[in-house]
C-alpha cells in the first residue's frame, strides 16, 4: 500500500461531497448568526430534513419532491426556532437542543411507524449523479469536479449566491446590520424582528436542504443519527470560516477532506473502524481550538427590545 | 391570637402560592407536551388514552415498576445536576452524555481489576475513578473554552463523539470480553453496588444520586467556590472585578460537572449492568438537561423532575410491549418539554389565556 491509495482524485472528489452537507447547513448557521440567533439546531433540522426528503420520495418515487419538502420542513422548523428565540425571547440554546432531541425522537419513531425499523428506511429513489458537459472531459479536473449529485453543484451556487446577497445588497446589509446592532437598525427604519425570523427560517430552509443530501444524494435511505454531528461541524466551519459564505465554504471543504478520509481509511480497513470515525470529531476540535481567538462573531445574540 | 395565626395562615399562603407560581410554568409545559404527543400518537393511529394508561401502568402501577422507574430516575439525577452546575457559571455543558459513558469505563476497568479489596474500598475506589474520568472529560472542553475560546456547546458535543467510539473501540479489542457482544468482562462481586429492592435493579446508586444533590445544593449555595461559580455566572465581568478569577472558576466548573456525570455512569456499570456494555445509556445525557430545565435548576426539582422521565423510560418499556407504539415516543415527549421550557413567556401566555377564558 502506498500514499497514493489513500491521496488521490477519488479521495477529493469525496472531499467536495462530503463538504456538502456541512457547507449548506455552515451556510444556514451564517444566515440565523447573522441576525442574531445562535441556531444549535441544525444538527436537527438536518435529519429532519433527511428523514422528509425519503419520506416523499418513498411515497411519490419523485427524489425532488422530496427535496423540496425537506427544505419545507427545514424551515417550519426554523420558523419555530424562531418563535422561540424572537418572538418570545426564549432561550436559544436551549431552543436549539430542544430541536436536535425532537428531530433524534421523530425519525425513529416514524421510521418505525413507515418501515417497521427505526434504524432504516427503505431504500427510495435518489438523485443519481450528473456529468456536467465539458467539465467531466478535462483530465483530473473533471475527475474531482465533473460527476456529482445535482445538490454538490446547488452548493457551490448558494455559496456564491449568498456572498453576493449579503455583502452586496441593501437586503443582506438590513439582514447583517439586524446582528451587529439592532438600535441602529431600528432606527433606520428597518423591521428587526421581521429580519431576524427570515434569517433563522433561511437558515432552517439550508439545514433541510443538507440534510437531504445526506439520505437522497448521497445515498437513497434515511438512517437512524445519520447527521452524525454534522450540524455542530458545520457550526465549527461557520466560525472557522468568519461568518462568510466563502470562508465558510473553505472551511468545509476541510472537515469534507476530514469526512472521505474517514471512510477511505475505513474502507481499506487499516485501523479499526472505531479511531478512524473519531477522525472528523477530533480534528473539528482542534480547528476550533485553533482559530478562535482570531475571529470575532458578528452578533452579541441577545434578543432586540423596541426601547 | 386569632390575629397571629391568621397572619401566619396568611403568610403560608403566600408562601404556597409563589412556590407554585414557580413550578407551574414546568407543569404547563408537561401538560403541553404530553398534548402534543398525543397529537403525534393520533396522527399516526394510536390511541394516546390507552398508550398513556398503559405508561403510568408500567412505571408506578406495581412496586416493581416503581423500582424499575427510580432506577431509570438515577443516571438521570446525575447528568441533570452536572447540567445544573454548569448551567449555574454560565456555561453549557451538553456533553454528559460523554462523561457519563467514560465514567462508566473508568469504574468498569477498576471494578475488574481491583479483584480481593473489601466491597466499600472497591466500591468507592471505583465510584472515585468514574468521578475522576468524568472530570478529566469536562475539563477538555471548559480548558479549551478559557484557553482558546472554543465554543463549549459544540466541543461538549464532539467529545460526546469521540467518548462514543473511544470506548466503543475498547470494548470491541483490548477489553473485548469472549463472545459476540461488544462488552467488558464482568467486574468483581466486590464492586458491585447493592440492590436495595429486588427483583428490580434498583440499586444504591440512588443513594448517591441523592446524596449528591444535597451536595449541590450545599456547595452552590453555602460555599465561596459556589458563590463564585454562580457570580461567574451571572455577570463574568462583575466577578473579575471582584477578584474572583472567572476562567480558573470556569474551568472547576466543568470538571466538577464531569465529575458528577462520570459518577453516573460509574453508578449505572457498578449498580445497574456489572459490565460495561456498548451503548449502555440510551440518553441518559440529554434527559439531564431535560430534567435540569424541568426541576427548575435547583437540585430538589431536578430530583422529582428525575422521577418524571425515570417513569417516561421505564413506562416506556410496558407501553412498547402492551400496545406496540414505538418507544421514541418517550424521546419526542421530552424534546417537546425542553421546546415549550425553552420559551417560558409563551406558557406565561398559555396560563393568562386560561385564566381569561374562564372570566
Amino acid at each position: 500500500m502506498n500514499i497514493f491509495d489513500i491521496v488521490n482524485v477519488g479521495l477529493f472528489a469525496a472531499a467536495i461531497r462530503m463538504a456538502t452537507p456541512i457547507a449548506l447547513a455552515a451556510l444556514g448557521g451564517i444566515f440565523s448568526e447573522r441576525v442574531g440567533v445562535v441556531n444549535i439546531g441544525l444538527e436537527g433540522m438536518m435529519l429532519m430534513g433527511a428523514f422528509s426528503g425519503v419520506l416523499v420520495s418513498y411515497y411519490t418515487t419523485n427524489p425532488w419532491l422530496g427535496v423540496l419538502f425537506a427544505i419545507v420542513v427545514g424551515g417550519a422548523l426554523g420558523l419555530i426556532h424562531a418563535i422561540i428565540s424572537v418572538g418570545l425571547k426564549g432561550d436559544q440554546i436551549v431552543s436549539g437542543t430542544g430541536i436536535n432531541i425532537f428531530a433524534l425522537g421523530f425519525t425513529a419513531y416514524a421510521s418505525e411507524v413507515v418501515w417497521g425499523s427505526r434504524g432504516a428506511s427503505s431504500n427510495v429513489a435518489s438523485l443519481g449523479v450528473i456529468d456536467i458537459p465539458i467539465l467531466s472531459d478535462i483530465p483530473i479536473v473533471g475527475d474531482i469536479l465533473g460527476s456529482h449529485t445535482p445538490i454538490v453543484y446547488i452548493m457551490i451556487v448558494v455559496i456564491a449566491l449568498a456572498q453576493v446577497l449579503l455583502f452586496k445588497t441593501p437586503f443582506g446589509l438590513r439582514l447583517r446590520a439586524v446582528g451587529e446592532h439592532p438600535a441602529a437598525a431600528d432606527t433606520a427604519g428597518i423591521n428587526v424582528n421581521r429580519m431576524k425570523y427570515i434569517g433563522v427560517i433561511v437558515s432552517g430552509m439550508l439545514a433541510g436542504l443538507a440534510g437531504v443530501f445526506l439520505s437522497l444524494g448521497h445515498l437513497s435511505l434515511f438512517s437512524w443519527g445519520m447527521t452524525g454531528g454534522r450540524g455542530f461541524i458545520a457550526l465549527a466551519a461557520m466560525i472557522f470560516g468568519g461568518w462568510v459564505p466563502l470562508g465558510t465554504f473553505g472551511a468545509s471543504l476541510l472537515f469534507g477532506l476530514a469526512d472521505a478520509l474517514q471512510m477511505r481509511l475505513q474502507s481499506m480497513g487499516v485501523l479499526p473502524s472505531q479511531i478512524i470515525l473519531m477522525l472528523p470529531y477530533i480534528i473539528t476540535v482542534i480547528v476550533l481550538a485553533g482559530v478562535v481567538r482570531k475571529t470575532r462573531q458578528p452578533s452579541d445574540y441577545k434578543p432586540y427590545d423596541k426601547g | 391570637m386569632t390575629d397571629r395565626s391568621s397572619i401566619q395562615k396568611d403568610a403560608l399562603l403566600v408562601t404556597v402560592k409563589s412556590s407554585l407560581g414557580r413550578v407551574l410554568p414546568q407543569i404547563v409545559a408537561i401538560i403541553t407536551a404530553f398534548i402534543v404527543g398525543a397529537l403525534v400518537l393520533i396522527a399516526t393511529g394510536y390511541s394516546p388514552v390507552d398508550v398513556y394508561a398503559a405508561m403510568i401502568q408500567g412505571a408506578f402501577g406495581d412496586v416493581y415498576g416503581v423500582g424499575q422507574t427510580l432506577t431509570q430516575a438515577t443516571p438521570i439525577i446525575f447528568t441533570a445536576l452536572a447540567f445544573l452546575f454548569s448551567f449555574k457559571c454560565g456555561l453549557f455543558n451538553i456533553g454528559a452524555e460523554g462523561q457519563l459513558i467514560v465514567g462508566g469505563f473508568a469504574a468498569a476497568l477498576v471494578g475488574i481489576s481491583l479483584d480481593g479489596l473489601p466491597a466499600p474500598l472497591h466500591i468507592a475506589l471505583a465510584l472515585f475513578a468514574g468521578a475522576l474520568a468524568g472530570g478529566a472529560w469536562g475539563f477538555l472542553p471548559g480548558f479549551l473554552k478559557v484557553r482558546f475560546g472554543a465554543h463549549e456547546v459544540i466541543t461538549t458535543m464532539m467529545f460526546s463523539y469521540i467518548a462514543t467510539y473511544l470506548t466503543s473501540y475498547f470494548v470491541n479489542y483490548p477489553f473485548k470480553a469472549p463472545g459476540w457482544v461488544a462488552q467488558t468482562v464482568p467486574i468483581a462481586n466486590s464492586a458491585q453496588l447493592p440492590r436495595i429492592l429486588q427483583p428490580t435493579q434498583l440499586s444504591a446508586a440512588i443513594l448517591v444520586a441523592v446524596a449528591m444533590a444535597g451536595a449541590v445544593y450545599v456547595i452552590l449555595q453555602k460555599t465561596t467556590l459556589g458563590y463564585e461559580v454562580r457570580t461567574s455566572g451571572l455577570n463574568p465581568s462583575a466577578a473579575e472585578s471582584g477578584g474572583i478569577k472567572v476562567k480558573r472558576v470556569m474551568v472547576l466548573a466543568f470538571v466538577i460537572s464531569g465529575a458528577i456525570a462520570g459518577l453516573g455512569g460509574a453508578g449505572e456499570i457498578l449498580g445497574v449492568h456489572y459490565r460495561f456494555i456498548q451503548g449502555f445509556s440510551p440518553g441518559y445525557g440529554f434527559d439531564g438537561l431535560a430534567v435540569a430545565l424541568v426541576g427548575g435548576l435547583n437540585p430538589i426539582g431536578v430530583l422529582l423532575a428525575a422521577v418524571l422521565f425515570g417513569a417516561l423510560r421505564s413506562g416506556g418499556m410496558l407501553m412498547t410491549r402492551a400496545t406496540h407504539v414505538p418507544l421514541d415516543i418517550v424521546i419526542i415527549i421530552q424534546a417537546l418539554v425542553i421546546i415549550f421550557v425553552a420559551a417560558p413567556s409563551f406558557i406565561k401566555y398559555l396560563i393568562r389565556w386560561r385564566v381569561r377564558s374562564r372570566v
